[in-house]
């Protein structure tokens, strides 16, 4: 079945936070997951509500991101609507594991020579 | 002082002693050198500080964080290690106000070169703004506010090699200025004021005890809220809260009300009745005004209260009640029994535990806190946009000595926010009698100062005429004014503006401020047309 993910940005990272991200990424996957397109969205104002719209809207199937307030996870749940959040790393990253049904919460995909 | 660390290493990072214990998973973490003959663990160090802080590397990535900013953001130092410190700690400054993200300047001043090839330029560590408040988001999705501030670690020679983020909890600072500005409540009570806050600390004590309660406080001040607070804070809660004004009644009659009656008991008494006591079976009873009860009653209620049971009027056999008792008194209970009008064995019994509301004049901030609350109540149920008072207006109450206390300035609350067309009460949309007394004062002032008395009014020294006694006649003059409900008030209110148009409706609302069809429809709803 296809299906969008809604990644929040900073620059080209997961945002850090869901409520600060002026920018969103999504990403239309085909029923093999094999991604067919991507967009990005422009907010005016960083805002959780705008991205939650967004995302129902957009009959999204996945929330990608880093820090969210519980109140708008619960409410993106609530809508069926999976969220993998506190993701740190690379958007594309993360969509190359999404794609692969191996991303978690909580995945850290920063490369780390040192940690 | 130093930092180490094992192995090779860029001349700016921090070398770890070798075979140090490992804390957080590998690689083992700094040491520092320099503050003891022997090199001191950095990570045991930071984990003594109160406050989270992280050590960051010069591409602000995460280096270490201590046990206070763990338990912060919910990540371990082992996590997060080597990731940039705005994904860890997430914090709403990182993304526009972070301190070390300043665009590049031309300016002179210290240059630091980072691993990444990236520049930040810093013209001195006062360039670096003191603390910054905001918030961050933990592991667990909540929002934690916070104070940060971050200041540059250097080599021995001076240059930067680091940064170090301290973090500091602001939760619970920010409850304690949220309960400051909403002041403490118990119940439908709230107030600001040390007098009031004696009170609230008490309260929750007293509303566990079971033993009977002596209300003491003048009209107004919210005896019978505090009554019925009391009551749903204890125990007894789920029970009922049964409240008796006796002091209208004859004696057999309010000895009826209070202890029931059996039938036949006298004439009339066709049934029986059960009483306020039985009425408040496994709950509260609350008598207002025990100096007006009669002498007799205090006596049986004395017999109550050693023995637990009452006798109803015509009944033989005692009827054992499970009932809290609280009295209450506007009045000094220690001039009552003087004058004899309260028996003192009850008064010793009753004052075991004792509550005194202080009157408005008394309470200090509350009077300009409960006008906000109050006119905030007002202006939500009446659906309007009242936010605060004028200058002028606010100064004139609080200026007025509140006679009324509490009760009046929720009337006056009221009647204001009913009369304000729009956000700000001015003084026109207060009660006129505020302004009557406070011009009985300086008229009584002036009249003091030209040496001429008030005829009647007893100065300090026992001589007519003097402004302290003008302006309390001034007072006793508003006080039944202050009783009078927002209506009252209101007709009061419609009649003057009329009485000033010569009867010219049009014009007397627009005096009130109203539309004529306002007028005619509280006209008509005082029977004033």
């Amino acid at each position: 079945m296809p299906a969008t993910l809604l990644i929040p940005l900073y620059r080209n990272e997961v945002a850090p936070r869901f409520d600060l991200a002026g920018e969103a990424l999504l990403v239309h996957l085909d029923a093999d997951g094999a991604e067919l397109s991507r967009s990005s969205v422009l907010l005016a104002h960083a805002s959780s509500e705008e991205l939650c719209r967004i995302a129902l809207e957009e009959k999204v199937r996945a929330v990608i991101c880093n820090g969210i307030d519980d109140e708008f996870w619960q409410y993106l749940r609530w809508k069926r609507i999976e969220v993998i959040d506190n993701v740190m790393g690379p958007v594309d990253e993360a969509i190359a594991r999404f794609r692969a049904d191996v991303l978690r919460p909580g995945d850290i995909l920063f490369h780390r020579s040192d940690a | 002082m130093s930092t180490q660390q094992t192995g090779p290493a860029a001349p700016h990072s921090i070398r770890p002693r070798a075979g140090s214990p490992a804390r957080h998973g590998a690689p083992p973490l700094p040491h520092v050198s320099g503050i003891s003959p022997l090199p001191v663990d950095l990570a045991a160090m930071l984990d003594a500080l109160p406050v989270g802080v992280a050590l960051l590397d010069t591409d602000c990535s995460i280096r270490l964080m201590n046990r206070a900013l763990e338990t912060l953001t919910g990540f371990t130092t082992a996590e997060v290690r080597g990731i940039p410190c705005r994904h860890a700690l997430r914090a709403s400054i990182c993304l526009h106000r972070c301190p070390l993200r300043r665009p590049l300047t031309t300016a002179s001043g210290v240059t630091v070169a980072t691993a990444s090839g990236a520049h930040y330029d810093m013209m001195d560590d006062g360039e670096l703004p003191p603390a910054q408040e905001g918030d961050i988001l933990n592991r667990h999705r909540r929002r934690i506010p916070v104070r940060m501030s971050m200041s540059p670690l250097r080599d021995a020679d001076g240059r930067v090699v680091g940064w170090l983020h301290a973090v500091e909890d602001l939760t619970l600072v920010r409850e304690l200025e949220e309960k400051t500005a909403k002041g403490e409540a118990f119940g439908p009570l709230v107030g600001r004021s040390v007098a009031m806050e004696r009170v609230f600390q008490a309260l929750p004590a007293v509303a566990q005890n079971d033993g009977p309660l002596l209300v003491t406080g003048e009209t107004g001040t919210g005896k019978d809220t505090l009554a019925e607070a009391v009551h749903k804070a204890s125990s007894r809660a789920r029970e009922p809260f049964v409240k008796a004004s006796l002091s209208s009644l004859p004696e057999f009659l309010a000895e009826s009300e209070l202890f029931g009656h059996r039938k036949g008991a006298f004439p009339g008494a066709e049934e029986n009745k059960p009483g306020r006591f039985r009425l408040a079976q496994g709950g509260t009873l609350y008598l207002t005004e025990i100096g007006d009860l009669p002498l007799s009653i205090q006596g049986r209620l004395l017999a109550f209260l050693d023995e637990g049971v009452i006798y109803p009027v015509g009944a033989t056999e005692p009827v054992a009640c499970d009932v809290r008792l609280v009295v209450a008194t506007n009045r000094d209970p220690e001039q009552l029994v003087a004058e004899g009008r309260l028996r003192e064995d009850l008064f010793r019994r009753l004052s075991a535990v004792r509550l005194h509301l202080p009157p408005l004049r008394d309470r200090g901030e509350d009077i300009e806190f409960l006008l906000n609350h109050f006119m905030g109540h007002f202006a939500a149920r009446m659906k309007k946009t009242v936010r605060g008072c004028s200058g002028k207006a606010l100064r004139t109450l609080l200026d007025y000595p509140f006679p009324g206390n509490v009760r009046e300035l929720r009337n006056i609350a009221e009647y204001a926010v009913t009369l304000c067309p729009g956000e700000t009460v001015m003084p026109a949309h207060l009660p006129a009698y505020l302004f009557q007394a406070k011009a009985e004062a300086r008229r009584a002032e002036r009249e003091r100062r030209a040496g001429r008395g008030i005829p009647g009014v007893p100065d300090a020294s026992g001589a007519p005429g003097d402004a302290q006694g003008s302006a309390q006649a001034a007072v006793d003059m508003a006080e039944p004014l202050a009783r009078a409900s927002v209506s009252d008030l209101e007709r009061r209110l419609i009649a003057d503006a009329l009485q000033r148009t010569g009867n010219r409706r049009g014009e007397a609302a627009e005096l009130l401020g109203w539309g004529r069809s306002t007028l005619w429809r509280k006209m008509k709803q005082y029977g004033m047309c």
